[in-house]
């Protein structure tokens, strides 16, 4: 039972970067859901901020984290000219030519929107810190960016994870 | 509380209550910046499709092909927008629902831009 260092570096960046980032958004998601002023104390305030600051860059580092592990490590193999890359397998036969086509020529664009706005989150709220809990409009736009970030990088995720199961990178 | 928001936050859950409130300018120049870089995308995904030129120029290293340009001066133009616009718009008044309208525009177009069977549409 073995790993050649691209499945290694594949699983990097789709499983434990994925991970980390799935893991962070749940926890970003749940701190922004709850942090209303009607349901917290100021000392529960400024724990579910540490706690929301930590989530947020924690997905916007795993965000950044896997973009650049696809685009300069894994998608060189992916692309590359050889008739056994995942690319030449699948354009060679028409029944498969759109997972790259369309799939990949999604995924490899869209994701790169995700840690553009998740950094924005983080940013605003670092800068913000507690005084978060003053602008619910604020909470509420912060919270929709975040579920578009995670939404582009699961389109991302998924076409990978589909292109991976039909030509994997070996 | 202040101008840039409606709802008024119950006292007791402010943890200083007496702190001037930050000013708005930063947040709305990281969210316009955003769309921006998020739209630099589109541009860049949608030029390389329709001039070979471009597409030469956007190839930074051989072994990613385009995508190293798109990706590479996507996040120049988002970072060299978010400087600007902090720089100009730290003491702005903008309204920050203004400035997401805006930034969720951008975004917008910049998702539609990366759509396959938009930007291969300009394919010559």
């Amino acid at each position: 039972m073995s790993l050649t260092d691209r499945e290694t570096w594949g699983l990097i960046h789709g499983m434990v970067l994925g991970a980390a980032f799935l893991l962070a958004f749940g926890g970003g998601v749940a701190g922004f859901w709850s942090l209303k002023p009607e349901l917290v104390t100021a000392a529960g305030v400024v724990e579910r901020i540490r706690r929301l600051k930590v989530g947020v860059v924690a997905m916007a580092v795993a965000a950044w984290g896997t973009v650049l592990t696809g685009t300069w490590v894994v998608y060189p193999w992916y692309r590359s000219p050889a008739k056994t890359s995942p690319k030449s397998i699948l354009v060679a036969d028409e029944s498969t030519a759109q997972w790259h086509e369309f799939g990949m020529e999604w995924k490899e664009h869209i994701a790169w929107l995700s840690p553009i706005l998740a950094t924005v989150v983080a940013f605003v709220v670092v800068y913000l810190g507690t005084q978060l809990i003053r602008h619910d409009n604020v909470r509420r736009m912060l919270l929709t960016l975040f579920v578009i970030a995670f939404g582009i990088a699961a389109v991302a995720g998924l076409f990978g994870a589909l292109i991976t199961k039909v030509a994997p990178v070996l | 509380m202040t101008q840039h928001t409606e709802a008024v936050t119950p006292v007791g859950a402010d943890p200083h209550p007496g702190e001037p409130d930050k000013p708005f300018g930063p947040i709305n120049a990281a969210l316009i910046a955003g769309g921006i870089g998020s739209l630099a995308m589109g541009v860049f995904t949608t030029l390389v499709e329709a001039s070979t030129s471009v597409k030469s120029a956007l190839t930074l290293t051989k072994a990613v092909g385009p995508l190293s340009g798109k990706t590479v001066f996507a996040v120049v133009v988002w970072l060299v927008a978010w400087a600007v616009l902090h720089a100009t718009m730290r003491r702005s008044t903008m309204a920050v629902g203004r400035a997401f309208a805006l930034t969720l525009t951008l975004v917008g177009l910049g998702l539609l831009l990366t759509f396959p069977l938009i930007f291969q549409a300009f394919a010559p």
